[in-house]
């Protein structure tokens, strides 16, 4: 268990460039429009885009989803029209279908940034037209700018942006709690914070599209999710000032995480200690399950969400598994660096990625567990290399401390599954094709 | 613009990327933006391929706009020969790539490789997802039978099968199946493109005496482009169904120069007699509404109507460029063909149709799921139930055996429907109940309104002017069975506008009743 911490910080980063294997941020909404229920997301792209979101999201029971996306059309690349009044078009035609709609989100895309259409504009002036009912936002979640999670983190920053266009409510928020989590896991930390007596809690984003309390110098911020930078610093614009901490991933981390608010808020000791005691013990307990599955296991992190070094942290502290090498499409130095440090030593940090690269260094480690993509998860097994697909990381309950044996059951779960089903795993049976 | 929430085909690069991931030897290096690479996962994830497909994406970020987007491209080309030594190179730009007008096919001009590279020129916001494909294979085709001679000597029974590829709707089983009723028939099928071949196959197509095209939306084009070139003559009869397979056979023969005397692999055919056993007579005249590609949904139509004895009340496709032949096949049938794209429009034809089954797509899956209208799936676009592990082909006797089970699955079965008539208010088995061959996927509730009398609000521009209906004619109307019941209601409220009844009455009811008869 706790090993001497000996930071890996100096250990070089290697930076790549190359193919990226890694989703887009208009991924994000896939979750987004489930968490703010009375938000539509409308994505203005290309055929792509539409058919990305529908295929990431195909086996959703949907009878009339909460987004949608207005496909670019010859004309509009023509200039043959224009493509502002075209939104609108498409918008009233929107709103007449769904008039419970309380905020629209335009979302930009690839297409959209190239031929530099003026999404801001747009949101303003289609804001006006219905006098803020509904409230029209706009933020970018195009490859060229984002990489998957990074479409939440534009989109909490909008929201924060927000108070200067449509205000804030009375409320003064005094902590904000930044990061789509489920709800279970929001619930479970609004408990937790409400015990040690925390006032005027806010969490971003809310299950609503009502507006913010006020953020201002007297405002505190935590981040429950590592992949928010641009949300960090439009909270940090507006005066509030952020809690340093590790992201509440297992038993230390939830741990830290609290103790850091608990800290800020002049919380005592005895209180935190009484407080988080029963749950710390079932988080251990919960954890120590999978120990015997992970202990010792040789594990790889392709990049995908920027949750990657907690991911490894929790892997290398609380399971005894042995990493690799931690890929994250982005390291937001400042934010990571308490995970970064906790790191044994030698682990290799790699950011951005040439993905036929860094699939020759993964073959070459032979690890016995690489999380990855689902680009890459089936190639992988078919090589007889066991994965764990990461996107669960991003819609599974994971945070706090009822799940951290969930935590640790999803990566246990391919390994065991491996274990149960006998037979020829070398790959050697008939492709698809 | 136009607002999509569900788009039936992808941009045409996904169509390119199936041809690519369909061949052996032919790699693809698509110009797009970082996530663009999401269409991995329909090969690895939906149809399961235990290995990448072959592409390259140049994945550029913002700040290489800033730079040389072109040299990026360039080196991913260079790159990606090296590393997988294809027999050939696709390249392309997707949607994004198209609007920097790096013109992919002048920069691999000038990249020296030593093997032949095929340019493509997808528009990305005219087309879509089965042109991409189509164009793709055409121009490899084109590419690897240019200044090949056709041989003197070509045995008359040679044909290639031209069109089934990755991604395609059971083209896996639907190949094995054709490819053994054919030998079985004495016809040698020489190349099978684009699943599975090699550029060297391509190079061979000319060698056989006539092209079979199971799936035109794929390989008509390149069996045209044969024709003219080489005079390969096309089959084109598409074997889905007992009476259609039966004819492409003896298209077939008489190709070949066979007699056509005898039909090998008919004892394989069990759907014609389960349907002409007496459980299926409650089948006659179920009406059925019929979408998807457009050789999937016309042959689907046609064995819905002859081979099942179902009453086909809708037949509609999402492509454009076969609106054509839809259009004639839903003559047959006196119906107006459904040409649209936007599953809105459909979902409001599946509504004003009010039929007893769809036959449709995935989306038509949602949409019968929220009409409680059973429903199969017969085309693409579909999901990852329908590339399933055990043995399914659409094509050839055995492709009618798997197509009777499949379409009569979801229907309430015979007995359960007679005593439903019966019997109205059973608490257990009622119109409120799936059909109890189906598990409840939710919790039962109290006698909800029939499914097609969940229609959207222009639904009820049916009839002239509001009609109403008296408290017991309503009451009547309950006790037509849930799967008929929007239709009786529709045809009711229509007799009595005709006539100027007004309100409807029970009287109403039977006279509408005895003037349509079903």
């Amino acid at each position: 268990m706790n090993q001497p911490l000996v930071s890996c910080a100096p250990t070089a980063t290697i930076r790549q460039r190359g193919q990226h294997e890694v989703f887009c941020g208009l991924t994000s909404i896939i979750w987004l429009h489930r968490k703010v229920q009375d938000a539509f997301f409308l994505v203005v792209g290309s055929r792509t885009c539409a058919h990305l979101i529908q295929s990431a999201a195909g086996v959703m029971i949907f009878s009339e989803p909460r987004f949608a996306t207005a496909i670019m059309e010859e004309r509009d690349l023509a200039g043959m029209v224009d493509m502002h009044d075209e939104l609108d078009r498409e918008v009233a035609r929107l709103l007449e279908r769904r008039p419970d709609i309380r905020m629209l989100v335009l979302v930009g895309s690839c297409p959209s940034e190239v031929i530099k259409f003026d999404l801001n504009r747009a949101a303003e002036r289609l804001d006006k037209r219905f006098g803020s009912r509904p409230r029209v936002l706009c933020y970018s979640g195009s490859g060229i700018e984002t990489t998957f999670t990074q479409g939440e983190d534009n989109f909490l920053a909008a929201l924060v942006r927000d108070q200067a266009v449509h205000g804030a409510s009375e409320k003064v928020a005094k902590l904000v709690v930044a990061g789509s989590v489920a709800d279970v896991v929001e619930d479970q930390f609004a408990r937790l914070l409400d015990e040690m007596g925390l006032e005027d809690v806010v969490f971003l984003p809310g299950r609503s599209s009502e507006r913010l309390p006020k953020i201002g110098p007297e405002t505190r911020f935590i981040l429950a999710q590592p992949y928010l930078g641009a949300t960090a610093a439009a909270l940090e614009s507006l005066g509030a000032r952020r809690i340093n901490a590790l992201f509440p991933l297992g038993e230390e981390g939830t741990t830290a995480w609290l103790k850091a608010i608990a800290d800020t808020f002049g919380v005592a000791p005895a209180r935190f200690a009484a407080i988080t005691e029963a749950p710390r013990r079932r988080a251990l307990e919960a954890t120590a399950h999978y120990r015997s599955a992970l202990a010792g296991k040789r594990i790889f992190l392709f990049p995908d969400s920027q949750m990657e070094p907690s991911l490894a942290r929790y892997l290398s502290r609380e399971l005894d598994a042995e990493i690799i090498e931690v890929g994250s499409p982005y390291l937001h130095r400042e934010h990571v660096a308490g995970e970064l440090a906790m790191l044994p030593p030698g682990v290799s940090i790699s950011e951005g990625q040439d993905v036929e690269i860094q699939i020759d260094r993964c073959r070459a480690a032979k690890p016995d567990l690489v999380v990855c993509g689902m680009g890459l998860a089936n190639p992988f097994e078919a090589e007889g290399i066991v994965t764990k697909w990461s996107i669960e990381f991003a819609f599974t309950p994971i945070q706090g401390y009822e799940q951290a044996g969930d935590l640790a059951e999803l990566f246990a779960r391919p390994l065991t599954r491996k274990a149960m089903i006998a037979g020829d795993r070398s790959g050697n049976r008939r492709a698809a094709s | 613009m136009k607002l999509t929430m569900w788009t039936y085909e992808g941009p045409p690069h996904v169509g390119a990327m199936r041809i690519a991931a369909s061949m052996k030897g032919v790699h693809y290096v698509l110009h797009a933006p970082q996530g663009d690479t999401y269409a991995d996962l329909l090969f690895t994830m939906i149809e399961r391929r235990p290995s990448r497909p072959p592409v390259t994406y140049t994945t550029f970020q913002a700040r290489d706009l800033a730079g040389s987007t072109a040299d990026v491209f360039k080196n991913a080309c260079r790159d990606a020969v090296e590393r997988f030594q294809p027999d050939a190179l696709l390249v392309g730009a997707s949607c994004t790539a198209e609007l920097l007008q790096d013109d992919p096919a002048g920069l691999a001009k000038t990249l020296d490789v030593a093997i032949p590279v095929v340019p493509l020129e997808l528009p990305s916001y005219q087309k879509k997802e089965n042109w991409g494909a189509a164009e793709t294979f055409y121009r490899l085709v084109r590419t690897f039978t240019g200044g090949r001679e056709r041989p003197a000597d070509i045995a008359p029974n040679s044909c290639n099968i031209l069109g089934p590829s990755a991604l395609g709707f059971r083209n896996r089983d639907d190949v094995t199946e054709i490819s053994r009723l054919l030998a079985a028939n004495g016809i040698d099928v020489r190349v099978v493109a684009p699943l599975g071949a090699t550029v060297e196959d391509l190079a061979r197509l000319p060698e056989a005496a006539f092209n079979i095209v199971l799936y035109p939306e794929i390989g008509d084009s390149a069996a045209r482009y044969l024709k003219k070139t080489f005079g390969m003559p096309i089959v084109s009869t598409i074997p889905i169904g007992v009476g259609a397979t039966r004819a492409f056979l003896a298209e077939v023969r008489a190709l070949a120069g066979l007699p056509n005397d005898e039909l090998v692999g008919e004892a394989e055919d069990r759907a014609t007699w389960y349907a002409r056993s007496v459980d299926s007579n409650y089948l006659t005249n179920k009406r059925v509404f019929v979408f998807g590609d457009a050789t999937h949904a016309i042959a689907a139509a046609r064995i819905a109507s002859r081979e099942l004895g179902f009453k086909v009340c809708g037949l509609g496709t999402y492509m454009r460029e076969f609106a054509r032949e839809v259009r004639e096949a839903a003559e047959e049938f006196g119906i107006e063909a459904l040409i649209s794209d936007d599953h809105l429009d459909v979902e409001q034809a599946i509504i004003d149709a009010r039929p007893e089954l769809v036959l449709g797509t995935q989306m038509e899956r949602h949409i019968a799921k929220r009409l409680r209208v059973p429903c199969a799936v017969i085309s693409s676009p579909v999901h990852v139930q329908d590339f399933p592990a055990r043995y399914s082909p659409q094509m050839g006797f055995e492709g009618a055996n798997v197509i009777f089970d499949s379409w009569v699955h979801p229907l309430m079965m015979g007995l359960e429907e007679h005593l439903l008539q019966m019997f109205r208010d059973d608490f257990e088995f009622n119109d409120g109940a799936t059909a109890s061959h189906l598990h409840e996927t939710h919790a039962a509730v109290p006698a909800p309104a029939a499914p097609v009398e969940v229609a959207a609000p222009a639904a009820a521009a049916v009839v002239e002017g509001p009609v109403g209906w008296t408290a017991e004619a309503e009451t009547e109307l309950k006790k037509i069975p849930f799967f008929v019941r929007g239709k009786a209601r529709r045809n009711t409220e229509l007799f009595a506008a005709g006539k100027g009844i007004q309100p409807i009455t029970v009287e109403t009811l039977y006279d509408a009743k005895a003037h349509f008869a079903r």
